[in-house]
């Protein structure tokens, strides 16, 4: 099929789309804009720009073309089957979407006065009700704006615990070594000296050598649970205690709560921190790498410092706290970004939640888990699972199946490009060779799963079967082949400049 | 002049006071296609294993460590352009940094050239 | 349950394969303690048409901007959205794609973000841009740590012209990162020296422009200065409208510049989520936090493009990474990236002469406010405007809301301990307005005051 030219390099539904500084006119206009009419004396300071800036000049149908055609360039949820593991692409319904553009929701200034806003406070504050209900914890930092974020915020409110008791000789934070690389990254934003954790041979910390490190000077753990490798630390109890008998804090990574939310209080775990990320839990749209959310639950003792605003009951209604002194005993560690949160996410994390209920959230981690044993019972005996099962949300491989087969874990899952899937996350988590992470989510059918699971059969026999070449080819299928990402290293062409970006 | 090299996969070339540092072949093969380098400028102090430079591949960054203690007296400024140098000749024109040794018995805790081959075999 | 396709039949024949009992047996890792048997006791899901019902209640609570002459800016700004950003936006290749980390599958998402880095790299005149950061107060704040990373100095310098929650999350951010901020005193006169605060410890300078009070200022000198001593300028622009017809941070010698781009795309939202721009000059960009896409060829030698330059980011350099940023405003930067694209270049400048013109207009009707005075000398589209010296501007907007007019912000609501501040209010005006807008909240001024 790839030798089929045509004149215009576009292939049937395929098409070619220049980039929009090509495409330009000048005079041409998107939008119709009234006359600015004159202005006497202008109170620009004599600062009014001169020169151009050198933005194309496009009308309507050309820009909807232009991004329609780059959508086509896009695999998303709509699309077909998602199985990134550790980045959970379910569904995302469309209520969401329409609740968002509510006007009455969504064409709000966040500094209205807040008699103006009291249903825009509302939905911050029963979104809080239900996180902290089903987290089971008493307190939350609604603001932070995704999962690092949230990470970032519990870290800081475990410093602020520990500085506001006097306790500065806590400068370590333990974490394991399966770790997503924003922990270690957070906990250096902290102040914070990182020292990992090895793993046992079952996948899980090694609870052994999480105790030999723990001591005076450990701030905090940071762990996820599930674990990257899909798996329940199912020595947690264990865990927070002799961490809490260290006088630390237990930091949980919330990037796969989707797994038992709803059937698990994370208060249960003796966890005194969370992120929760409601762009994976609660499913707002990822959106090509954002916006996200990351609520952050806290305990008790972590509750006072939570970062600024908040919101309270108030005599009048609710009332949005935005300095520390509109609310007794609060000592917050600072603010975290700019105004309320994430609200538009939140709109969206919450008419899920409404929709899915208690019971509807319980059945979503049973089907995730569920599907996620489902792909790991009917792929075993081809692929190289790395732990026994049962797993959690999603399975993990290793690349013990490709052994001496001359297909590396990237070759497979670019061969399941031109299958029309889009491929597992490859080589994380770091603890296995050659990782294949899979996470399928409640939102696939039967069906699906069973059309992935032959599909993967027939490519494993196909690698085994001394096919490396054709390995090596893909995809073939999509409107671009492999890229060089090594060029684009060594020469990095970051933006487009008049006469250098010449189509290849 | 005698050449050393580290666990950490970094040689060095001695020549009384003054050393020439790279990574060695296994080192860049492991790495893959090399695509920056960042080299310490002349004049700043080094310490024996502390930071001294960088190399990355699109998917990996490494530090290189000093194999001794001592005072840089050049960088090589062609890698900046030419990382893929670093593949092509790594034990040669894709030095990293010139210094003056200041501890040469530092030298005794490194290893010579049979006994980094049999290191390298070892990890493989 | 209308997201999730099992059957129980098919739920049965899954549990057969795996060997399992019922699904319980699945979760026999979780501690018996922390099991529950039952769903949480919190209600159970609802129908579309009821959870409809719930927001349309909640929405029917608040005063939305659109139903009310409205001035609110304050590093927010209220524009027309084209009809074609959004529809398009909800495409789901879009919508619900990840993070475009398989470049063959996401050319989508990476021709829009290179365009969008183009974009803003044009607007701000800087040489490079990222593909966004949370919001502008973030971005800030990441320029902060960028900045001490560029020059290995500690020293912060923030303009009291820089907006508050910038302020806050910059000294947030740097809390424990052994950084050290001055931070000066709000400046609504636009009175401050910042010269004299420049030393050889300086890491760098923040200043925004317009700044919160409105002001906009030649930062030439002070970029020069900055640069004397081995500091960075850094800007900051919450209004990114202004550069359609102001001289851009990067011509007066700017190092870095963040803004917030949610004027472009996306709407209000009640403040999130925000877009975080984050541009700087080709020799930092190694030191930069953020993701970037760069230009490349397939193996047939076509046109590509992919994520690049990763070793700077968590994944890849862990704890000595340039940041902890991973999720960002991919799909802002999309509704920014399309609404520039409608506008051009004769739309943006356009339409900032339009806001620039508004405001003009606004300030002229307020003339007839007895004892009010804008007292920002420069502007774009907002200005401070004194009541009085005895007028507290916080109550001025409550009486406004109560006559269904959403009048600005008072500047004691960021800074509650400055007195002196009490009778300014923040006013902003953009091509949203009519005339009959303007007159309605001077006519209500004149009867509050």
């Amino acid at each position: 099929m790839t030798e089929i030219t045509t004149i215009s390099g576009n292939r049937g539904l395929m098409l070619e789309e220049p980039l929009i500084f090509e495409q330009g006119c000048p005079g041409r206009i998107g939008v119709d804009i009234a006359d600015p009419g004159p202005v006497d004396e202008d109170r620009l300071g004599g600062l009014a720009r001169q020169g151009a800036i050198g933005l194309p000049d496009l009308s309507e149908p050309q820009m909807v073309r232009h991004y329609t055609r780059l959508s086509q360039k896009n695999y998303g949820i709509d699309s077909g089957f998602y199985p990134l593991g550790s980045c959970t692409m379910k569904h995302n319904p469309r209520l969401s979407e329409k609740m968002a553009r509510i006007p009455g929701l969504t064409d709000l200034h966040p500094f209205q006065p807040q008699s103006t806003v009291q249903g825009a406070l509302e939905v911050i504050d029963l979104l809080a009700h239900w996180l902290k209900g089903l987290a089971g914890m008493p307190a939350l930092a609604m603001s932070p704006a995704a999962g690092a974020h949230g990470e970032w915020c519990g870290l800081m409110a475990i410093r602020a615990y520990h500085d506001d008791h006097g306790d500065s000789r806590r400068t370590r934070v333990l974490v394991p070594e399966s770790a997503h690389g924003t922990n270690p990254a957070t906990a250096a934003m902290c102040g914070y000296s990182v020292d990992p954790v090895p793993a046992n041979e079952r996948g899980r910390v090694d609870v052994a050598a999480l105790k030999a490190k723990l001591g005076p000077d450990v701030a905090c753990i940071m762990v996820t649970n599930p674990n990257t490798c899909g798996l329940f630390e199912d020595e947690i109890l264990e865990i927070a205690r002799i961490t809490h008998d260290a006088g630390a804090f237990f930091y949980c990574d919330g990037a796969n709560y989707n797994a038992i939310v709803g059937r698990v209080k994370v208060a249960d775990l003796g966890i005194d921190a969370m992120h929760i990320n409601l762009h994976k839990t609660f499913s707002t749209p990822h959106g090509g790498g954002g916006p996200g959310a990351g609520p952050t639950v806290l305990s008790a003792k972590l509750a006072p410092y939570a970062p600024l605003p908040f919101v309270v009951h108030g005599t009048d209604g609710l009332e949005l706290v935005e300095h520390a002194e509109q609310a007794p005993g609060a000592k917050p560690f600072g603010r975290v970004k700019g105004y309320h949160g994430q609200f538009g996410v939140f709109v969206r994390a919450l008419a899920y939640i409404l929709s899915m209920g208690a019971d509807g959230l319980r059945q979503t981690s049973s089907d995730a888990v569920l599907n996620a044993n489902y792909l790991l019972a009917s792929l075993k005996d081809v692929l190289s699972a790395s732990f026994d099962g049962p797993c959690m949300h999603e399975c993990l491989f290793d690349d013990r199946f490709l052994k001496d087969s001359g297909v590396t874990t990237l070759d497979f899952a670019k061969m399941l490009i031109d299958e029309g899937f889009h491929p597992m996350t490859m080589y994380f988590p770091l603890v296995v060779h050659g990782a294949l992470l899979m996470e399928p989510t409640e939102s696939e059918a039967k069906e699906t799963l069973d059309g992935f699971i032959a599909v993967i059969r027939a490519l494993a026999a196909k690698a085994k079967n001394s096919e490396a070449e054709a390995f090596k080819a893909a995809p073939r299928l999509t409107p671009r082949r492999r890229l060089d990402e090594t060029l684009a290293a060594r020469q990095p062409i970051l933006r487009w400049k008049h006469g250098a970006n010449a189509e290849g | 002049m005698s050449m050393y090299f580290t666990k950490d996969h970094e040689w060095i070339k001695v020549d009384g006071d003054t050393g020439v540092v790279g990574i060695t072949a296994y080192a860049q093969h492991a790495l893959g296609d090399i695509v920056y380098v960042e080299v310490p400028e002349s004049g700043r102090e080094l310490r024996l294993g502390g930071d001294a430079a960088v190399v990355e591949s699109v998917k990996a960054a490494s530090e290189v460590y000093s194999p001794v203690s001592g005072t840089v007296t050049a960088g090589n400024a062609v890698l900046a352009d030419q990382p893929a140098l670093v593949n092509e000749s790594p034990e040669d024109q894709a030095w990293f940094f010139k210094l003056t040794l200041s501890n040469p018995t530092e030298l005794e805790g490194l290893m010579d050239r049979a006994a980094y081959d049999e290191y390298v075999a070892g990890l493989e | 349950m209308r997201y999730l396709p099992h059957t129980e039949a098919d739920r049965r024949a899954m549990l057969a394969t795996i060997g399992a009992r019922d699904v319980d047996c699945l979760f026999q890792d979780v501690p018996a303690a922390a099991r529950l048997d039952q769903p949480i006791d919190l209600p159970a899901g609802q129908s579309e048409m009821a959870v409809e019902r719930v927001f349309t209640r909640m929405a029917g609570k608040n005063l939305s901007a659109g139903c009310a002459p409205f001035f609110i800016g304050a590093g927010l700004y209220r524009h027309h959205v084209p009809a074609a950003v959004d529809q398009l936006l909800t495409r789901g290749e879009f919508l619900t794609s990840y993070t475009p980390y398989q470049p063959e599958v996401s050319q989508g998402t990476l021709q829009y973000l290179f365009e969008f880095q183009t974009q803003v790299a044009m607007i701000t005149g800087m040489e490079v841009a990222n593909a966004s950061m949370y919001d502008g107060a973030t971005a800030c704040a990441e320029a902060a740590v960028m900045a001490a990373r560029v020059t290995r100095k500690k020293k912060i310098v923030l303009s009291g012209n820089l907006h508050p929650h910038y302020v806050q999350t910059t000294e947030t951010v740097t809390k424990h990162q052994g950084l050290e901020i001055e931070a000066l005193a709000p400046d609504p006169f636009g009175f401050e020296d910042l010269m004299g605060r420049v030393d050889s410890r300086t890491a760098c300078l923040i200043v925004q422009n317009p700044g919160f009070f409105g002001g906009i200022r030649d930062l030439t000198q002070l970029a020069d200065a900055c640069h004397e001593v081995g500091a960075l300028l850094v800007v900051a622009v919450a209004e990114p409208v202004s550069l359609g017809l102001i001289t851009p941070p990067g011509a007066m010698g700017a190092d870095i510049v963040v803004a917030e781009g949610q004027s472009l795309g996306m709407g209000l939202q009640f403040g999130g989520p925000g877009l975080g721009l984050f541009a700087t000059r080709e020799k930092y960009v190694r030191q930069m936090p953020g993701r970037l896409c760069g230009q490349t060829v397939d193996q047939d030698g076509k046109r590509g493009f992919v994520l690049t330059l990763s070793t700077r980011e968590q994944h890849i350099r862990r704890e000595k990474a340039t940041s902890n940023i991973c999720t960002n405003s991919g799909l802002c930067a999309l509704a920014f990236t399309m609404h520039l694209t409608l506008l051009g270049e004769t739309g943006l400048t356009r339409l900032a002469k339009l806001n620039h013109a508004q405001a003009v207009r606004l300030e002229q009707s307020l003339r007839r406010v007895p004892g009010a005075k804008v007292i920002s000398q420069t502007y774009f589209n907002e200005f401070a405007l004194y009541l009085g010296d005895d007028v507290d501007a916080a109550e001025v907007v409550e009486k406004l809301a109560a006559k269904g007019i959403l009048g600005g912000v008072a500047a004691s609501r960021f800074y509650p301990h400055w007195p002196e501040l009490r009778p300014i209010l923040l006013l902003a005006a953009t091509e949203t307005n009519s005339q009959d807008d303007m007159a309605a909240l001077v006519s209500a001024l004149n009867e509050g005051l």
